[in-house]
């Protein structure tokens, strides 16, 4: 994967675009994300099965790696078995 | 990357929620995401390189905006104000395009162009997305090319990439963030910045757009309090004009209106303290930025606000006149003639470096080795990090090897109760290369205050370099639509 990189899970209706991190496999329940919709959907492992939303950015304990779930599922995503995170932003007032 | 993500994320997340409203049409994202489909087969079709739109603002604009995202194709938008030969000049920089709105003036200044009226563009869009495929099309990622206003030299043609424009989305806009009752009144014109920035922070946020085209403060009042606005952002220009209808008893309620953000030229100290008295409720935040950033890359926020307006320590109540603080995503330092760092408390030249700034232009990139873009702007930090600016660097007053900014004798002038306005401009001089000069309005019912008078309030508050050599009592200074004071107009009454 790289930046601008739309992956999709394996298991689950989640979407991604990577934001950050170039080079590392994506998992989304417990399988490995693809940027091809699989013929045939895997089942949501146990472990990562806390789902993802829509809009939420997603990040890892290093900062290294950034995904931005652009259509929410039932599969919480991960990296290397590690579970990433919603990174939480500051709100900032509208500026616009 | 692309933009389109923005307006198709709304879409899927609930495609009948109104996104739009204008001239009384309502706009639900999923109408304006088949529109945008519509849009980008028709642009493809035509074998345009360009995109623009010379037209008031109006749904047409982030249909053509998202339309050009998906067909890779750059999206222009084009100032109608410009005089023919101007806009003839730019309309041929960018042949062959894709014009949506005045047709015949297209067709009568440039040659080879597709040219649609706006309802024929709308409409065109809306048939065509029966049949679009929703492909995207990579292009150069370069997502909106937005010529500057030139004041010098030929305008320049900044690019925007999708990266750019993605990166202070997500840097600065929570997705869905806004309650679905929320509405933003943009009344920007398309061709600024801040109004394609309006366009995707509203989208990524599915706050409800309600479009006023051409800003007249009584339509602002009666739209925002019909819609029930909760947002909006003005030039200091047009909050005044709004806060003195109020005071002349146009009725309106404003209890809606929870925030209002201001930029794009400089703020009186006296009018934010009397919005900030009129509107107890409202969050207000100032924002600072430019074209080449992508939009804001520094704001002032409500908290700020109201805790400056409350204070009686002198550092805290000026952070009023400050732009707040760099966004998160944004790296800034002050910097001196050779491109040294600067502490705070020393006045310099700003640099930015982040995602979101580009710096780049069809001709070439401004951008350092470092990725650090010369803002042309003067300014300087407190203590706590608080930017203040001190107009253009190409505004300071070089008088005898002395740099004087305009803005430390335009604050000492608006202490002066028969000052309404003023403006310090660099006038040519034999003795110092640059002298300064004055322009200044006198209040209404006031009289006008003698030379010598003004030259003493100058000499005690600041230093003797600083006194005008030349004095201009003004009917009204020159500013453009987005508030930003005209100098090069002004230098023009001290030429001869």
């Amino acid at each position: 994967m790289k930046p601008g990189t739309k992956l999709k899970s394996t298991v689950c209706n989640t979407e991604v675009m990577v934001i950050r991190g170039s080079g590392l496999v994506a998992e989304c329940g417990g399988a490995p994300m693809a940027e091809e919709t699989p013929a045939e959907k895997g089942s949501v492992a146990a472990a990562f099965a806390e789902g993802t939303q829509m809009g939420k950015r997603y990040v890892d304990d290093e900062g290294t790696v950034e995904l931005l779930c652009v259509k929410p599922g039932e599969g919480s995503l991960s990296i290397d078995g590690k579970a990433l995170h919603i990174k939480d932003a500051k709100p900032l007032p509208s500026s616009d | 990357m692309n933009i389109f993500l923005i307006l198709q994320m709304a879409a899927d997340t609930d495609p009948e929620r109104i996104g739009l409203v204008c001239d009384g049409r309502r706009w639900s994202y999923g109408a304006l995401l088949n529109a945008a489909k519509g849009a980008a087969e028709l642009f493809v079709e035509s074998g345009c390189t360009h995109v623009a739109l010379l037209d008031e603002s109006s749904e047409a604009a982030p249909i053509a905006l998202f339309g050009a995202a998906l067909a890779g194709i750059p999206y222009v938008p084009l100032n109608y104000r410009l005089a023919d030969a101007d806009l003839g000049a730019l309309l041929d920089r960018i042949s062959p395009a894709y014009v949506i709105g005045d047709v015949d003036r297209t067709q009568r200044l440039s040659k080879g162009h597709t040219c649609k009226t706006r309802s024929d563009f709308v409409a065109a869009a809306e048939s065509a997305s029966a049949g679009a495929t929703g492909e995207e099309r990579e292009g150069e990622g370069i997502a909106a090319q937005i010529f500057t206003s030139g004041t010098t030299a030929a305008p320049k043609a900044a690019l925007l990439r999708h990266a750019n424009l993605m990166g202070y989305i997500l840097g600065t806009v929570e997705f869905c963030s806004a309650a679905e009752d929320d509405a933003q009144l943009v009344c920007v014109p398309p061709y600024h910045i801040a109004g394609i920035s309006a366009l995707l922070s509203s989208i990524y946020a599915m706050r409800r757009m309600v479009l006023l085209p051409a800003f007249e403060p009584d339509t602002w009042l009666r739209l925002a309090s019909e819609e029930r606005v909760t947002n909006a952002f003005l030039v200091p220009t047009m909050l005044a004009r709004i806060i003195l209808r109020m005071d002349e008893g146009v009725e309106t309620d404003l209890s809606s209106l929870q925030a209002v953000a201001y930029g794009g030229g400089r703020m009186p100290p006296e009018l934010i303290e009397r919005a900030l008295a009129l509107f107890p409720q409202t969050g207000f935040t100032n924002a600072y930025g430019l074209t080449e950033t992508s939009s804001t890359i520094a704001l002032l926020g409500p908290e700020d606000h109201r805790a400056a307006h409350n204070s009686n320590d002198p550092a805290v109540r000026a952070r009023l006149g400050s732009v707040g603080k760099p966004v998160p995503t944004v790296e800034l330092e002050i910097r001196d003639d050779e491109g040294r760092p600067l502490p705070p408390g020393d006045r310099g030249e700003i640099y930015v470096r982040g995602e979101q700034v580009s710096g780049e232009y069809r001709e070439r990139s401004a951008l350092d080795a470092e990725g650090w873009f010369p803002t042309r702007d003067a300014g300087w930090l407190d203590d706590e990090g608080y930017l203040f600016l001190a107009g253009r660097a190409d505004d300071v007053i070089v008088r005898g090897g002395e740099n004087i900014s305009p803005g430390e004798i335009e604050d000492v002038l608006a202490t002066h109760p028969a000052i309404a306005d003023s403006a310090a401009i660099g006038a040519p001089s034999v003795e110092w290369g640059e002298t300064v000069a004055i322009a200044v309005v006198i209040r209404p019912g006031h009289k006008t205050p003698g030379d010598d008078e003004l030259r003493t309030l100058i000499k005690d508050r600041l230093r003797s370099s600083r006194v005008p050599e030349h004095i201009a009592v003004v009917e009204e200074l020159p500013y453009n639509e987005m508030g930003k004071l005209l100098r090069r107009e002004i230098r023009k009454l001290f030429q001869e």
